[in-house]
């Protein structure tokens, strides 16, 4: 509702801005008005901008989880999970113009383009979970980063099992 | 017991012989050599006369690459005779020389530097060889790696790749570079610099282009690069991860690994990008695609049957055949040159090691002792295979003859050093 109110705004804005702007011949002799008043286009306007209404902007709302873990040599979702992908899935079926890139990782065992291949596995993964929940192939991207971008770089289980994960990364 | 064996060859080779040579100071790159080929021959290089002319000493680059093959022991020498001198191979035979190598350099007036040089065999007091180059002052390595080529190949048979390049990935700080360098490391370049990273470069059959996987647009994308032009084209940048580039022999195509259908499956797309087609069909990983030497066929990996494994179809794809059975993971297959030998990296006890496979008896020897190796690559003459590895946390590069014997290791001052890709032969 906001964002329409807004966008709204934006166009009478840039509209009335484009009236003043062509039209008007300029000339330098004539006395500038100074028009303050309530019919001007108001550029020095401010609108606030609530972020507070965008629920994925809450810090400690459910969507502010954005990774998805996986147990070793596994690409199912955990049931401790789903309820983070339903929320996102949520999100994105009611803000159709939001995209988002799932980015599958995995630890650093192995070879390369195997690992990415894994990885892609994860992410792909959560998309297909998100598709099931209705958001439609266009708003998400399933990519593979591999073992190329480890969050944690240790070499005991702790680091590994942080690596095995899915970040959501909203666009 | 073959595999033992050679261990135990490698390991005896390491402690009697040690064999340990450094590249001079200004490198970037350090090799060890450790263990020798199954015969070595002795061989004396004197000095050129008037070497010291050209920017790097040629004897110094020839005595090198002969050193670190394994095939060959130097016989100390502080003699200068020009290839014009008249030498009694005589001499030479009683100080323990087979082979004598004779030369001269000379600055011409154009500024290049004609290397002049004859191979004399000490035995029959006969000449093998002798050759005449010149070559722009930047070239004068490439001129020493040449001429040990062709003692290589006059003395042990076959072709010597001294001459050839690597291309490798390192990471230094929050920087990945893809780098180009001679075959021992020397005379580094940088092809491509970037904050993301690069992996799976592969070399062009005629040695001008590097296909790789850049991170660059926050997602694998799989570009060829014009090594000469830095021209870079985009072959594959479909939704999902686009990896794995690998050649086909005549360089016009280009076999992919794509997620754009969800899993990652094995397509071939032309080289310009143009012509895509999907290989494999399964629900599963298919990945790491490489032609056999002859074209016709495509070995990759596959998840089917559970862990990944080799597998070999038709370069049209279609059915495909399981290649490896010993061990549950067995990733990232080259094929050599002459397309008789897989190498790969197989995990057996928490180990990721480098083995060959006899494809034409299905003997399986493992090469390395290391335990994180990955990427192995053939050198173009099929004698060596490169492979990445890690010492002290750090990645660095190895080179194993492919009987196990000699082995060499690429180290850098700072870096991790990983994804060596032999380049081919050049003109």
């Amino acid at each position: 509702m906001l964002n329409i109110r807004n966008f709204a705004l934006i166009v009478a804005s840039a509209i009335l801005l484009a009236a003043c702007s062509s039209p008007v011949k300029l000339d330098d002799k004539a006395v500038p008005v100074v028009d303050s008043g309530a019919t001007g286009a108001d550029t020095r306007s401010v609108n606030t901008v609530d972020t507070g209404s965008d629920p994925l902007n809450n810090p400690t709302g459910i969507l502010s989880k954005r990774s998805i873990y996986f147990d070793f040599d596994s690409y199912t979702i955990k049931d401790e999970f789903k309820s983070v992908v339903e929320a996102h899935a949520q999100y994105l079926n009611s803000h159709k113009n939001r995209k988002i890139i799932i980015q599958g990782n995995t630890d650093d065992r192995g070879g390369r383009e195997y690992n990415l291949a894994l990885g892609q596995k994860r992410a792909e993964a959560v998309r297909k979970a998100l598709v099931l929940l209705g958001v439609s192939d266009t708003q998400v991207e399933a990519v593979s980063l591999g073992k190329e971008k480890p969050k944690a770089l240790g070499s005991d289980e702790a680091s590994y099992a942080e690596n095995r994960r899915s970040d959501i990364v909203y666009q | 017991m073959k595999n033992k064996l050679h261990q135990l060859f490698a390991i005896i080779g390491l402690a009697v012989t040690a064999l340990v040579f450094s590249a001079p100071a200004n490198a970037q790159l350090r090799i060890e050599t450790s263990g020798v080929g199954a015969t070595q021959i002795p061989i004396a290089i004197a000095g050129f006369s008037d070497e010291n002319l050209a920017p790097q000493q040629v004897t110094a680059i020839i005595k090198a690459d002969l050193a670190r093959s394994g095939f060959f022991k130097i016989i100390d020498t502080g003699d200068v005779i020009s290839e014009s001198a008249q030498v009694n191979t005589g001499d030479w035979k009683a100080r323990g020389a087979d082979a004598l190598v004779i030369g001269s350099v000379q600055r011409l007036a154009d500024g290049r530097f004609d290397v002049r040089y004859r191979l004399l065999d000490t035995v029959k007091s006969a000449q093998l060889s002798a050759l005449a180059m010149a070559a722009a002052p930047q070239y004068t390595r490439v001129t020493a790696h040449k001429i040990a080529d062709d003692i290589y190949e006059k003395l042990i048979g076959g072709r010597g790749a001294f001459a050839t390049r690597i291309a490798y990935i390192i990471k230094a700080g929050k920087e990945y570079r893809l780098e180009v360098a001679d075959s021992d490391g020397e005379g580094t370049q940088v092809a491509l610099r970037s904050n993301e990273p690069i992996i799976s470069p592969a070399w062009s059959p005629d040695g001008t282009k590097v296909a790789y996987v850049s991170f660059e647009a926050k997602k694998p994308v799989v570009y060829v690069q014009n090594l000469v032009t830095k021209q870079r084209i985009v072959v594959a940048n479909y939704k999902g991860s686009n990896s794995a580039p690998s050649w086909s022999p005549d360089g016009t195509k280009l076999a992919i690994a794509l997620a754009r259908d969800g899993l990652t499956q094995v397509y071939v797309v032309n080289s310009d990008g143009g012509g895509l087609r999907r290989l494999t069909n399964t629900n599963g990983i298919d990945t790491e695609p490489q032609f056999s030497a002859d074209g016709q066929n495509i070995y990759f990996t596959s998840d089917r049957s559970g862990g990944p494994q080799i597998y070999k179809m038709s370069a049209n794809g279609g059915d495909a055949q399981r290649v490896t059975f010993g061990g549950s993971y067995n990733i990232s297959p080259r094929i050599s040159p002459d397309g008789k030998a897989l190498a790969y990296i197989s995990q057996r006890g928490g180990r990721f090691q480098l083995y060959v496979l006899d494809l034409t008896n299905g003997q399986e020897q493992r090469l390395s002792d290391t335990v994180k190796d990955e990427s192995p690559s053939f050198s173009p003459n099929g004698k060596y295979i490169m492979y990445a590895t890690e010492s002290g946390r750090r990645g660095s590069l190895a080179v194993v003859s492919v009987d196990g014997r000699v082995k060499q290791r690429l180290t850098m001052q700072a870096g991790d050093i990983r994804e060596p890709t032999w380049g081919p032969f050049m003109k």
